[in-house]
Formats: structure tokens, C-alpha cells, sequence
């Protein structure tokens, strides 16, 4: 069963074609993998399918409901998450209150805004906080850990948010190489152990490889290949695309 | 007992006997009073969620003049009353007296609230910097149709219906008011910071775009929160014109450049985004108004804008902000020993 569906879908900024006539399925509970050189279209494609800018044309369905008119927290409250590229977290409080106020938001009713938080959600985030290596620092402002620690707080709290599925733009991107392998051990394990679908931008060819069962590769805003991750590595169109031979 | 329930305390029992202890200074006290709540108000949009709003005055201004046609428009005509060719020799009777200064502060608190809910619609359009100057506008249109506004007096204004008892009776009757609204905005902001509406308002402050994404219902939180600190202030504006005795829309209404900016310069010279910080800019601030105001005439604002400028240039987190850099453990800041949260024996290397 897929999870997200996207059908034809073009997005054009002026004169540049972003995406064309891009179709892609992302099957649920699997994680999927999003390939392409720079400006290839890849985010745009992100931003397109979370409802960050409308469409020009196609379709985009979530669970079979059609989300390419709906705005971006609608979309979120449907279990659709997306982390950015550049990371982005609430840099002025700490680790748990950051955590706290990423609970779904789904079912939210007026009087349930103006009740405190239940220790139950504070040992969550807790929990969460030591799943991701940063429970040591959780009473820091954010703002003040590394780059690299705000990008793991940042799937933390997208963990918290309890989606179906993740959108992960570049999740190892200024990461120290040495706590990458970390990071694909709980991105696969939030797949296994939550159940959650990812679908993963990623320009680290051994990451992604790792990670995803099925990558399409996308270059010059069109669709170039889809396979597993085998086909892709031995795809020549793929190695020229990378190498700029297209 | 905790420090902090400590100081509540001493800041009520204060409050209580100041006008028995030094009652030459209970007007002064009770607008110390106001000037908190200014301060609190302004930083629940400011502060905690990051929309620097330079208009909240517009809402002391709707406030008193809605209070003002409830306690008149109850019992005479208004724009009889208010004409300059008016043969109405107005008289109220204590009865009337209370049951329109009740029922005007209500109707002000109310009135304001669904007047910040109409401008949320599309002021919160508008971000950082635009968001400011358009509130502004908000605050100097509203003093503006308000002077032109023959129903209601105009630039001449209103008089206030006169306080039946003796002089020091209506002092001390709108200093435990002044007083008693503090503590009621504290109270409910104090409360409101612990919940998950508390912590909505600052992801909206860090980041707008990322709560957004979260899923965060943010024009919900936006407009209710400007409605929050408009029913408080409209109560402020409601007793402030009552303790005037004469209001009109350009100095006493809206006073946008005098009340409107201390209002800013208190939250931000206490530290904004925390609970105490208005409170203690306030104070901090009014003293200094009052004792250069006393000493220094002819320098005020000299005095009160170096103030100012030294605020932003070398202490632009405000005292708390600054003291919560200087001691950061005290504020809860700090590095766990433990790795994870089963606590073992395991100690940070």
C-alpha cells in the first residue's frame, strides 16, 4: 500500500522548471530515497508534497486524500512530517521544552492547549532525548548545542510528534563522519521499532544505499531512474548525472 | 517557602498597606500598578511570542472609552452629553455611579477582546518589522477617528462621571482597583506561561515557519494571545480614565508615544520573555521617571532615554536575561551528570 502518491506534478519558479511531470510512489512502513545532483529539484519536490508552495499541476494524495491544496500545518496534523535542510529548531528554549511542545497536534482541542504537561510526556521526550544520544544535555538551550546535535534534536522532535511518515531532507549533512553510522542505526530502527515511514533526501551515496530499499533519482527536474538501491549504484544514466556528463 | 512565593508576598502585603503607610504617593503607586501590567501585557506578545507589537495602547484607548459610554450611556445621552452645546447638567447617584463603573470595566475587557480578534485577522499577515509599524498605525488611526468622532466627544473628549464620595475615597477606591488587576494579569500569565499554550507561544517566537511545519495551530495562538493582553489592558484603560476624571483621544487615550513606547522600553529593560522581568523593568523604570521627574525637570527624558539607550546597546537581554547568562545553573541551565535516564552509575566523561 502506498503511502504518499504523486502524480504529474510540475512546479515552476519563472522561467525554471523545478520539477516536471514528476511521478513517484512511496510505499508505506518502507523507507524510500530521494537522489539528484544540486538543483536537480529534489526540495522542491519536498516542499511541493508538504504543502509549502502550491502546485502547478498534478496530483499528490496522502492515504488516498488529495493534500496538494492543503496548507502545511493541515498537512502536518495528517501524520506528515518533514524535517529542513537547514536545520531548524526553537533555538531559544531547552532540549525537553523543545520536545514537549512537538506532541501531535492532530486531536488538539482549546481547553486541552491551556493544561500543563503530564510527566508521562516529559518522560517521553526524555526518552526520546537518550534514543538520539542527548538526554546529557537536555536542559540546555538548543540554540547553544552544535550543529550536529541540533539535527538529531530536530528528528527527535519529529519522533515526538508521533507521524506516519518523516520527510528527512539531507538528515546527515554536517554531521561528523564518525556519528553518521549512528544515525542510519536509529533512522532504520525509528522505521522498525515506530513503524514509521521515511522518505529520505540524501547526497551520501553510502548512506543512502544503506538505507533505502528504494531510491529514485531525479536531474534537471525530471525523473531519471527508479530502483532498488543495486540498480541505482549500477545505473549508468545515474553515475553520469552525478558526474555531469548529462 | 520558596523564594519566589517569598516575594509575591511581600509585593502583596506591600500593595495592601502602601496607601495607610505613605498615602500621598497611592496615585503614584496605583500608576506603578499599571505601568506592570503594561509591562506584562506587552511582553506576552514581545516577549514570549515574539511579535513586537507598538500598538497595544490602541486597546487602553478603546478600553476607557468603552467604559467611558457604558458609565454615561447608561443614563443620559451620549452625544447630548458630550456636545459642547449640551444643557445636560449631569448628575450620578452613587448606586448609578457603581453600576456603570462595573459594568464599563466589564464591557471594556470584552470589547477589547473582540476588537484584537477583528484586527488579528489581518494584522498577523504581517511579520517582524511590518507587523510593528502596522500596529503602530493601528494605535495612531484609532487616536485620530477617535478625535474625529462628534458621537463621542471628539477632540474635546468626555468627563467622567464624578466619584460620589470624598476626594481620598475614589483614590483609594482606584488604587486597590489598579492594584487588584495586576495581580489578576500576573496571576493569569503566570498560569498561562506553564501550559502548553506557554510553550506554543515561544515555538512561535523561535521559529514560525518550523511550528508551522509541526503542526502547531499558530493563528489560533496568535490572535487568541493578542485578545488575552487586549482584555487586560482594556481593563487598564477603563480605570485609568476613570482616575483622570477627564479623558480625550490624543494624550490620555492614546498615548502612543509616552505610555506606548514605556510599555516597550519596561519589558525590554527588565528581559523580555520571562515571567519577572516586566515586573521588575516596571518598577525599575518608573522610579527612575518619577525621581528625574522630581529632581531633574528639565532633564526627564534626557534621563529616561540615556536609560534607554543603555538598555539596548549593553543589556539588550534585560536584567533577568542578563542574570540568567551571568548564573545560568540557577535558571535551571545545566549539563546532567547522567548519560541516560536509568541513572546508573555511569558518569559524563
Amino acid at each position: 500500500m502506498s503511502s504518499i502518491e504523486i502524480k504529474n506534478v510540475s512546479k515552476s519558479y519563472g522561467g525554471v522548471h523545478a520539477n516536471t511531470n514528476i511521478s513517484m510512489s512511496i510505499p508505506s512502513g518502507k523507507i524510500t530515497g530521494l537522489i539528484g545532483p544540486n538543483g536537480s529539484g529534489k526540495t522542491t519536490l519536498f516542499n511541493s508534497v508538504v504543502g509549502y508552495h502550491p502546485i502547478d499541476s498534478g496530483s499528490i494524495q496522502f492515504k488516498g486524500k488529495e493534500i496538494s491544496k492543503l496548507r502545511v500545518q493541515e498537512i502536518a496534523r495528517l501524520g506528515m512530517l518533514r524535517t529542513f535542510q537547514q536545520t531548524r529548531i526553537y533555538s531559544k528554549m531547552d532540549c525537553v521544552r523543545n520536545m514537549l511542545i512537538s506532541i501531535p497536534h492532530r486531536t488538539m482541542q482549546w481547553h486541552e492547549m491551556l493544561k500543563p504537561f503530564t510527566p508521562e510526556l516529559t518522560e517521553k521526550a526524555e526518552h526520546l532525548l537518550e534514543f538520539v544520544g542527548l538526554y546529557q544535555k537536555r536542559h540546555l538551550i538548543s540554540g547553544d548545542l552544535s550543529f550536529g546535535q541540533q539535527k538529531l534534536l530536530e528528528f527527535a522532535m519529529a519522533l515526538m510528534n508521533d507521524p506516519e511518515i518523516l520527510l528527512l531532507d539531507e538528515p546527515t549533512a554536517g554531521i561528523n563522519p564518525t556519528l553518521i553510522n549512528g544515525l542510519i542505526d536509529r533512522l532504520l530502527r525509528a522505521n522498525s521499532e515506530f513503524g514509521i515511514t521515511l522518505f529520505v533526501i540524501e547526497h551520501n551515496m553510502r548512506v543512502i544505499m544503506n538505507l533505502a530499499e528504494s531510491i529514485y533519482c531525479l536531474a534537471h527536474g525530471e525523473m531519471l531512474a527508479h530502483g532498488t538501491s543495486d540498480e541505482i549504484q549500477n545505473d549508468k544514466r545515474v553515475i553520469d548525472a552525478y558526474l555531469g556528463a548529462h | 517557602m520558596k523564594k519566589e512565593t517569598m516575594l509575591q508576598l511581600g509585593i502583596l502585603i506591600f500593595g495592601v498597606i502602601a496607601p495607610m503607610l505613605i498615602p500621598s504617593l497611592s496615585f503614584q503607586i496605583s500608576i506603578l500598578w499599571l505601568m506592570i501590567l503594561f509591562a506584562l501585557t506587552w511582553d506576552m506578545m514581545g516577549g514570549q511570542m515574539g511579535y513586537n507589537s507598538l500598538g497595544n495602547i490602541a486597546f487602553f484607548g478603546f478600553g476607557m472609552y468603552i467604559c467611558a459610554g457604558v458609565q454615561v450611556g447608561l443614563y443620559y445621552d451620549l452625544a447630548e452629553y458630550t456636545s459642547p452645546f449640551t444643557t445636560i447638567n449631569a448628575t450620578f447617584t452613587p448606586d448609578q455611579y457603581y453600576t456603570g463603573l462595573f459594568l464599563g470595566i466589564i464591557a471594556a475587557a470584552v470589547g477589547c477582546v473582540f476588537i484584537a480578534l477583528i484586527l488579528s485577522t489581518f494584522l498577523f499577515g504581517l511579520r517582524g518589522p511590518y507587523f510593528a509599524i502596522g500596529t503602530l498605525g493601528v494605535a495612531l488611526a484609532a487616536g485620530e477617528l477617535i478625535g474625529a468622532w462628534e458621537y463621542i466627544g471628539a477632540g474635546s473628549g468626555i468627563s467622567i462621571p464624578v466619584h460620589p464620595g470624598e476626594a481620598g475615597e475614589k483614590t483609594q477606591l482606584f488604587y486597590y482597583l489598579t492594584l487588584f488587576a495586576m495581580i489578576g494579569t500576573f496571576l493569569f500569565v503566570k498560569w498561562l506561561y506553564g501550559t502548553r499554550w506557554g510553550l506554543a507561544m515561544n515555538a512561535i517566537r523561535d521559529d514560525e515557519e518550523k511550528a508551522e511545519a509541526m503542526g502547531i495551530h499558530t493563528y489560533r495562538y496568535k490572535s487568541m494571545t493578542w485578545a488575552f493582553s487586549a482584555f487586560f489592558l482594556g481593563i487598564s484603560g477603563a480605570l485609568f480614565g476613570n482616575m483622570t476624571g477627564f479623558i480625550e483621544p490624543l494624550e490620555v487615550a492614546f498615548p502612543t508615544v509616552t505610555f506606548g513606547i514605556f510599555m516597550v522600553a519596561m519589558a525590554l529593560l527588565g528581559g523580555k520573555g520571562t515571567l519577572w522581568g516586566p515586573v521588575l523593568g516596571a518598577t525599575l523604570f518608573h522610579v527612575v521617571k518619577e525621581v528625574t521627574w522630581t529632581y531633574l525637570l528639565g532633564w526627564q527624558w534626557v534621563a529616561l532615554g540615556l536609560l534607554i539607550v543603555l538598555n539596548v546597546v549593553f543589556f539588550q537581554e534585560g536584567i533577568m536575561g542578563w542574570m540568567a547568562r551571568k548564573w545560568p545553573e540557577r535558571f535551571g541551565l545545566s549539563v546532567d551528570s547522567h548519560m541516560s535516564r536509568s541513572k546508573q552509575s555511569e558518569e559524563a566523561s
